[in-house]
């Protein structure tokens, strides 16, 4: 029989199933509040942003404080394009999964401006070793639509051979590393990318993304390690949206009080944003970038934000959250909140939101239509099957021709 | 042509392939300014400056992951983890990741790493620091696996792996860093000097990853060992005075089955050696493979000398080590067949 006590702490969520949806134990500190450093400050000195969040947009959706990157407005409706992208692509594709076109998906619902604005604000030359909830950034980097599906469908097209579960992207035309299903993994790599970027001096720079259940994994930790030690331009991106799969962020963050002040730890340039907000996440990857190009590290960004679908379509969170979280989220939704931005700056209005969504939409269907005339998961055709043998390494050696041998390919 | 040990002729592999290729890095515990605890890397970082050649905090994942980061980039990192015991924590790094990275990529992106790594016992090293590990590796596709017995070949494999493709994990058997050892524990310790496998070539020159070597010609039985169990084989046959044809594996995978399979099919009679624990090591893989190519040539069932299937014991350990003896038994066993 369950203790009604339990006999050592474990942390548990404010609200479970059956409760009515509240987040009001959550301090959401005014927009334009924080100060924005010069980038050369010592980490240390970012204690109050570690502790505190960045916000540029408040709640009349206009830009305030010292870190707004005061964007053109066609930076602003690039970055709107995008995200509208990302949510139409993540809703066709679950829609295809759900009809058996593809084996699993992941969406990013939610998350939009962390991966979108990030990666605008970096340059397309810089490195990125993403997370599997960051297909934004490929998006906002141009990939074909049709290759990005090719691959989540496994066709002849799929640029990995029908190698890796679908979203599990690569793209080293965009420098985006392969995405690993083994959580954290990415970034030491990202560091040790990063510090072969100095070793070079070509001025590029790295950036890694990681869940805010996954820097319970060692490697986050070692990663802040190398960062520290070796200084590395690298931008560590601590995606918090609270869950975990089932399991809520307190399981990973235990009494520490936030993701960010994690990197405090190691002296790290830390900062805690409003990840739903395009502008603050646009504002300190910017302020992020310019200090690992000037030589003063690596900077540690909290986004703070919510995962407003299932983790997977594996996963059925009902099971564990109350139903309707995701509409009183206190920061809102990214692209409704730049969205009202730019209608308030004039630079934007219903009508042509309408026509975005129109356009993008059928952009998705069309592309998928494209990328099914290069065959289906079921139906092929696929990558040929004596691929399963190549790339293991450069050549094949003899174990692998006589294995190929005996599949009859 | 100089006189080296396994030591200096790994430490002029380095540099041979660090003072050629701007890209060439090393890097590992205690293995910057201090040179590393067996000094491999003596010297590297007053030659080549502290960022070609430097300390690395205590995290083998953080060093492999390093490691892969810099692969991806087009450098060619030799990282050193100081003990083959303490490779571990570093094993998801090199097992989900450094190894299929060219796959899952479909050659997009390739982390040839090479992994040194001191291993196996006979150094009064207890459980932590005796292991050979290197058959976890065997059963990880992506990588290679090679481990030398001999200044000579440490120097050439080396060169070989820096210069591969593909990820390497190179194990340094550490009993055979100063001098060949023939696994009788009470004798004075030999110097490489006298061995011809210590004339090492001061230049570069590599040997080929995948091929294997007959140490000692016989027809009676075939022994295929690697590392140091390749001496104490040698020893044995000596001591034993049996005909026995000695085969240096020198790398794992992808192992040479041709020169195993001529060498059984003209014994007839077979030992697959290792110094790890016998259950699932990679002897058992050599005597199914040679079983599948000899099975009509074989005379005697296949013999395996191994450690035992026990941690490495520290006062025990010539208990374990599997010594000239155990090779002799097996000898008899398999030719009274």
């Amino acid at each position: 029989m369950a203790h009604s006590e339990p006999r050592f702490h474990v942390p548990a969520p404010h609200v479970r199933p059956g409760d009515t949806p509240d987040f009001s134990h959550i301090d959401i500190p005014p927009a334009g509040e924080a100060k924005r450093p010069d980038t050369a400050v010592p980490g240390m000195e970012t204690r109050d942003l570690a502790l505190g969040l960045v916000r540029v947009l408040d709640h009349n959706h206009q830009a305030v404080g010292e870190w707004d990157p005061k964007l053109d407005a066609g930076v602003l409706r690039e970055g709107l394009r995008h995200m509208v992208l990302t949510r139409v692509y993540d809703d066709r594709m679950l829609k295809l999964q759900r009809q058996g076109k593809m084996s699993f998906y992941m969406k990013s619902t939610g998350e939009e401006a962390v991966a979108v604005a990030g990666a605008m604000a970096m340059s397309k030359d810089d490195m990125v070793f993403p997370s599997y909830r960051q297909q934004g950034i490929l998006f906002a980097r141009g990939r074909d639509i049709v290759d990005m599906m090719c691959h989540c469908i496994s066709n002849s097209r799929d640029n990995l051979k029908g190698r890796q579960l679908p979203v599990h992207y690569t793209w080293a035309e965009g420098k985006f590393f392969s995405i690993s299903g083994n959580l954290a993994t990415q970034l030491p790599q990202a560091v040790g990318y990063a510090m072969a970027c100095e070793y070079r001096g070509d001025g590029e720079i790295a950036a890694t993304w990681i869940g805010d259940g996954s820097t319970a994994e060692g490697d986050f930790h070692g990663a802040l390690v190398l960062a520290s030690t070796y200084r590395a331009p690298v931008i560590v991106n601590v995606v918090n949206n609270q869950w975990a799969i089932s399991t809520f962020q307190g399981i990973a963050a235990g009494d520490a009080p936030t993701f960010a002040y994690k990197g405090m730890g190691y002296g790290l340039a830390s900062l805690r944003i409003d990840g739903n907000d395009f502008l603050a996440v646009y504002a300190a990857t910017q302020w992020a970038a310019e200090r690992a190009r000037a030589g003063h590290g690596t900077t540690v960004i909290e986004h703070f934000t919510y995962r407003a679908d299932a983790h997977s379509t594996s996963d059925d969170p009902s099971g564990y959250r109350p139903k309707g979280e995701n509409a009183i989220w206190p920061l809102g939704d990214p692209i409704e909140r730049l969205k009202q931005h730019l209608i308030g700056l004039g630079e934007w209005d219903e009508e042509r939101h309408a026509a975005l969504e129109k356009e993008l939409n059928e952009l998705v269907i069309a592309s998928y239509k494209e990328a099914e005339s290069h065959g289906t998961l079921h139906d092929g055709p696929l990558s040929p099957v004596e691929s399963i043998f190549e790339d293991v390494y450069a050549e094949p050696d003899w174990r692998l021709r006589r294995q190929r041998q005996d599949l009859g390919v | 042509m100089a006189k080296m040990n396994m030591i200096q002729a790994l430490n002029s592999a380095l540099d041979n392939m660090m003072e050629r290729d701007p890209d060439v890095i090393s890097f590992g515990e205690d293995a910057g300014y201090f040179g590393g605890v067996f000094r491999v890397t003596a010297n590297l970082q007053t030659k080549y400056g502290l960022d070609r050649s430097f300390d690395a905090p205590i995290n083998e994942a953080a060093i492999m992951g390093m490691a892969i980061g810099m692969a991806a980039k087009g450098l060619k990192p030799v990282a050193e983890i100081q003990f083959s015991d303490y490779i571990f924590p570093g094993l998801d790094q090199i097992v989900s990741e450094m190894s299929r990275i060219r796959y899952r990529t479909a050659g997009a992106f390739t982390t040839p790493v090479v992994v040194r790594t001191p291993c196996g016992g006979g150094i009064r090293g207890g459980q932590t620091h005796s292991m050979s590990p290197e058959a976890f590796f065997t059963q990880v596709p992506g990588v290679q696996v090679v481990m030398p017995s001999n200044p000579y070949d440490a120097k050439g494999l080396l060169i070989a792996a820096i210069e591969s493709p593909d990820p390497v994990i190179f194990f340094e058997p550490k009993r055979l860093y100063n001098g060949p050892f023939d696994g009788h524990s009470g004798g004075a310790l030999s110097s490489w000097a006298n061995h011809p496998k210590g004339e090492v070539p001061e230049d570069h020159y590599s040997l080929p990853i995948g091929k294997a070597e007959v140490v000692r010609e016989g027809s009676a039985v075939t022994i295929v060992a690697y590392g140091t169990l390749v001496l104490v084989a040698q020893a044995a046959a000596e001591k034993a005075g049996v005909d026995a044809e000695v085969i240096d594996l020198k790398t794992l995978v992808p192992y040479d089955i041709e020169t195993i399979a001529r060498s059984v099919n003209k014994t007839g009679r077979c030992i697959v050696a290792q110094e790890a624990p016998r259950t699932s090591g990679f002897a058992a893989e050599l005597a199914a493979q040679i079983q599948e190519e000899c099975f009509y040539a074989l005379e005697a069932p296949i013999q395996r000398v191994t450690g035992w299937d026990t941690p490495y014991p520290h006062a025990h350990e010539w208990s374990y080590f599997p010594g000239p003896d155990r090779f002799i038994n097996a000898m008899n066993t398999v030719l009274e067949a």
